[in-house]
């Protein structure tokens, strides 16, 4: 079988040949636990670390020391929004966050509800925003955190995040969000947004696996309690050896991605429309979901109506695409995110999620659309639901037994 | 989740798709499955003066699974009588296809596809 | 340059970067369900089953490296009481708070006795945690005989193996124990991945949350490449030839009559020895072992920035002025009869230097 054509960027982004280059070296000749203070070894690659850091942290426009690094944005999420919750927790019990987060998210969240905090999911629009009234009335004299995510990981729209990083400062709430599919991909400022606390993963901005970091604000200071005790690294706040080739990798990788976003935010946005208009013109009933506008260059969630998307994802098996979440995928339960965007159960069951990225071509584009409108068309005439709709019959009217 | 090659056999090359008239005293149409649940199978038969089913056709929205399932079973109730038709059990479907523990349920609908499709056929000959 | 820090991190194995660097290539997200995303997972789910066969363990969670395996382990007990041995890693030791302590020897093994006696004053049972093999003196614990005992009245056995794998026979079924954690850059894996090793028929809370991966007790998205280069070490550090190292350090002992070796009566790994120099603090040798080009250190990397009195001399009954005379010398599959040599001379320099300024 060739090489599928990629276009699974928001579940992983291939590790860039600049990226795995400026690693290499780390993982053999550098060698050295980057927390031995006493030898040369251990100096040199607690250097390669630090610098990686003023990387990371520059291209967020953060202090350096504010920043830690964790095992990904998983991590991350997790030590940001129980850390701050547990610290806090003799003052204030109540958190608010959207229905459309991560799975880390809204678990880590479940977890402090089991623990007798309050949390309040807020809705969002039919577009896959919040919206400003409700985060406004959802606070209260209790409320500790705001979590709310930059970009989402199925639909690519962006929250409003300085508007709601405002509102957060102004009552004196810690604002947290999970930048994971933001960082590198649009320009992303902890002070011009007010954002206290900021989850990274390396390995959606074409860096490693395995590594990832958390923005901690130090003025006014943010304090977190850590998920892991132990040997003190990180301040205290992230404990076990850090990899420095890992950390290397993170930090090139944002690097790079300082220096190209905007003529690769152009180009995507050029590819990205270029696909959809071929979709659109070659396919009736196709929608999409989530705001175009608030959107990140690199996604598009469409519905291709009647067509179920595991289905079709078989059919397109030389394109790597993604129906759902990959975290939820093999279950088969309609996304969650879709159905909190008020996407009908039987619409969400059509939904690919297309993802384009640095290594995309316009040439694996148009194939990409080509194959699509092929299968779409094909499944299309053996779907009883398409039949029915070309004879005008409308599926809600039928009795569906349930199953 | 790798599929058998019976499964992609069937999904790429699908057996019988299409619709026969409803109308017709002696088609019987068995329309399974919910929309929201994410597979609905239609399956239709023609059935001949001896009880004999000499044509059968379907159209399926689902996955893979389900497409199989369905494509499989319009070949063996093909030239069936209707009783033993109405025998084909579902796990006789999912052994075939070796369909893994959570495509079951894709083989229970194309099980009662063929029954709801016998079912709407004895009901046309009783009122006729 | 000579390096003999391999307890606080060893280089990575060149089969290991090999097939490392071979899975960096490779896109996709393992959770993924198509094709790429498969072959990642297929890939995992190998090393995963390598590594257990070898150590013949039931069910593995990888971790972000043997620190999260141990607060992962140790988490699982909540309301219950806790024991650990006093000459624990700080990711063990500082786990939960306030542990119960098991005292050590003189010689640096728990002391049984006083751990039965510990044992039956609570009632009812927790979590005993007891490393294998002590980072700083190289003492082996008895495990085996802690975990038989402990089990019989209903506790739950961890061990942090960290600094055990390829150094002894490491059985999972044969210790007997619950738990047991492992970590990839002290056996020449890479750094940023571990895994705990745990009975099938335990689930623990996880502390990391997210989409369900590693049996629900882990989630976030897994490194192929980190886990690929994890087994490959494994599997190499069990062919290690340590007849070679125990010749290292039985010269280093014998050439060195004037250094105190630590724990050297009780059973030892053959590539640690913890050596005290009399009368020269540990920095001052250090300093002057890194002019020469040699890397050492005095204990646990994590602490080693501040220069604290090592709590596992302290537990071994050693008087503070002496314990801060020790370094600990750990050698490894790169270390050569050269570097030992070396190693010898330039002790000897730094202690007859030494014996002449305080003579003058």
């Amino acid at each position: 079988m060739e090489r599928p054509i990629y276009l699974d960027y928001q579940a992983t982004t291939p590790c860039d040949p600049r990226v795995l280059q400026a690693m290499l070296p780390y993982f053999t000749a550098e060698f050295g636990n980057p927390h031995s203070r006493n030898h040369a070894y251990g100096w040199r690659a607690e250097e390669a670390v630090e610098a990686a850091r003023m990387k990371v942290a520059s291209l967020i426009n953060a202090d350096p020391k504010a920043l830690i690094f964790t095992s990904g944005a998983t991590e991350s999420n997790n030590l940001a929004i129980k850390g701050v919750a547990h610290f806090y927790q003799e003052k204030k019990d109540h958190i608010i966050t959207c229905a459309t987060e991560h799975k880390c998210v809204l678990n880590s969240c479940r977890q402090l509800e089991q623990e007798g905090f309050k949390i309040t999911y807020l809705p969002v629009d039919s577009n896959g925003l919040i919206d400003l009234n409700h985060l406004k009335e959802a606070i209260t004299e209790k409320t500790v955190l705001v979590s709310i995510m930059a970009v989402n990981n199925e639909i690519g729209v962006i929250q409003p995040l300085a508007e709601i990083g405002k509102i957060c400062r102004e009552r004196g709430i810690f604002f947290h969000t999970d930048a994971a599919q933001a960082v590198g991909k649009i320009p992303m400022d902890v002070e011009a947004m007010n954002i206290d606390l900021l989850s990274i993963s390396a390995h959606k901005l074409y860096g490693p696996k395995g590594v990832g970091a958390l923005y901690v604000r130090r003025k006014p200071r943010v304090r977190i309690q850590s998920l892991i005790n132990g040997g003190g690294q990180e301040r205290g706040m992230r404990p076990g050896t850090l990899s420095p080739p890992l950390c290397v990798g993170l930090g090139e990788a944002c690097a790079i991605a300082s220096a190209e976003m905007p003529s690769e935010y152009a180009r995507l946005k050029v590819l990205r429309d270029r696909f959809y208009h071929a979709i659109k013109t070659g396919l009736e009933e196709v929608y999409l979901n989530g705001d175009l506008e608030q959107r990140i260059p690199g996604n598009l969630n469409l519905s291709f109506a009647h067509v179920e998307g595991e289905g079709l994802m078989m059919g397109i098996k030389d394109l790597a695409v993604s129906s759902g979440s990959a975290c939820t995928s093999a279950s088969l339960e309609p996304s969650y995110v879709l159905r909190a965007l008020g996407v009908e159960e039987e619409m969400a069951h059509t939904s690919l999620r297309l993802g384009f990225g640095r290594f995309t071509t316009e040439e694996e584009i148009d194939l990409a659309a080509q194959k699509i409108i092929k299968e779409v068309n094909r499944l299309r005439e053996m779907s009883p639901l398409w039949e029915m709709n070309r004879e005008g019959i409308d599926i809600k009217s039928i009795k569906w037994a349930a199953h | 989740m790798a599929y058998s090659t019976e499964v992609i056999d069937h999904y790429e090359n699908p057996r019988n798709v299409g619709t026969l008239d409803s109308k017709d005293d002696f088609v019987g149409t068995g329309l399974v499955g919910a929309p929201a649940c994410g597979d609905v199978m239609k399956l239709q038969i023609k059935v001949n003066a001896q009880g004999v089913i000499e044509d059968a056709k379907f159209k399926t929205f689902g996955c893979g699974s389900a497409i199989a399932s369905s494509s499989l079973v319009t070949e063996w109730i093909k030239g069936k009588t209707v009783e033993e038709a109405s025998t084909i059990k579902n796990t006789t479907i999912a052994h075939h296809l070796a369909l893994p523990p959570v495509k079951i349920h894709c083989s229970m609908l194309a099980e009662d596809a063929i029954r709801a499709a016998i079912q709407d056929f004895k009901g046309k000959q009783k009122a006729a | 340059m000579i390096y003999l820090d391999y307890n606080a991190s060893t280089p990575l194995r060149p089969q290991a970067k090999e097939a490392l660097v071979a899975t960096l290539d490779l896109t996709g997200n393992p959770s993924s369900p198509h094709h790429m995303g498969r072959q990642l997972r297929s890939l995992i789910d190998t090393a995963r089953k390598a590594i257990l066969e070898k150590i013949e363990g039931e069910r593995l969670v990888f971790t972000s490296g043997g620190t999260e395996a141990n607060a992962l382990a140790l988490s699982s007990v909540e309301s219950f009481p806790v024991i650990v041995s006093a000459i624990e890693h700080d990711s063990v030791l500082k786990a939960v708070k306030n542990p119960h302590l098991i005292p050590v020897t003189e010689e640096g093994r728990v002391d049984l006795e006083k751990l039965e006696a510990l044992l039956s004053s609570f009632e009812k049972p927790g979590l005993l945690s007891l490393m294998l093999v002590n980072n700083e003196t190289g003492v082996i614990q008895p495990v085996q005989e802690v975990a038989r005992l402990a089990r019989s009245k209903g506790w739950k056995v961890h061990t942090d193996a960290s600094q055990a794998l390829g150094h002894v026979p490491l059985s999972f079924k044969n210790l007997g124990v619950d738990l047991l954690t492992l970590s990839s850059h002290k056996c020449g894996g890479p750094i940023g991945v571990g895994a705990l090793v745990i009975k099938e028929s335990l689930h623990l809370a996880p502390l990391i949350r997210g989409g369900g991966q590693e049996y629900g007790m882990r989630a976030g998205t897994l490194s192929a490449p980190l886990i690929v280069g994890f087994a490959t070490a494994a599997k190499e550090a069990l062919n290690d030839n340590s007849t070679l190292l125990q010749r290292y350090q039985q010269k280093i002992e014998t050439s060195l009559p004037a250094a105190v070796v630590y724990g050297k009566k009780a059973p030892r790994v053959s590539h640690v020895v913890s050596l005290g120099m009399p009368g020269v603090l540990a920095e001052l040798q250090l300093m002057a072992f890194d002019l020469k080009g040699i890397a050492i250190s005095a204990g646990a990397a994590c602490s080693s920035g501040t220069m604290k009195t090592s709590h596992v001399l302290t537990a071994m009954g050693i008087p503070e002025q002496e314990a801060r005379c020790a370094i600990r010398v750990s050698m490894g599959w790169q270390t050569r009869k050269e570097d030992i040599d070396q190693f010898i001379q330039e002790w000897q320099n730094i202690y007859h230097l030494q014996r002449l300024k305080e003579a003058s």
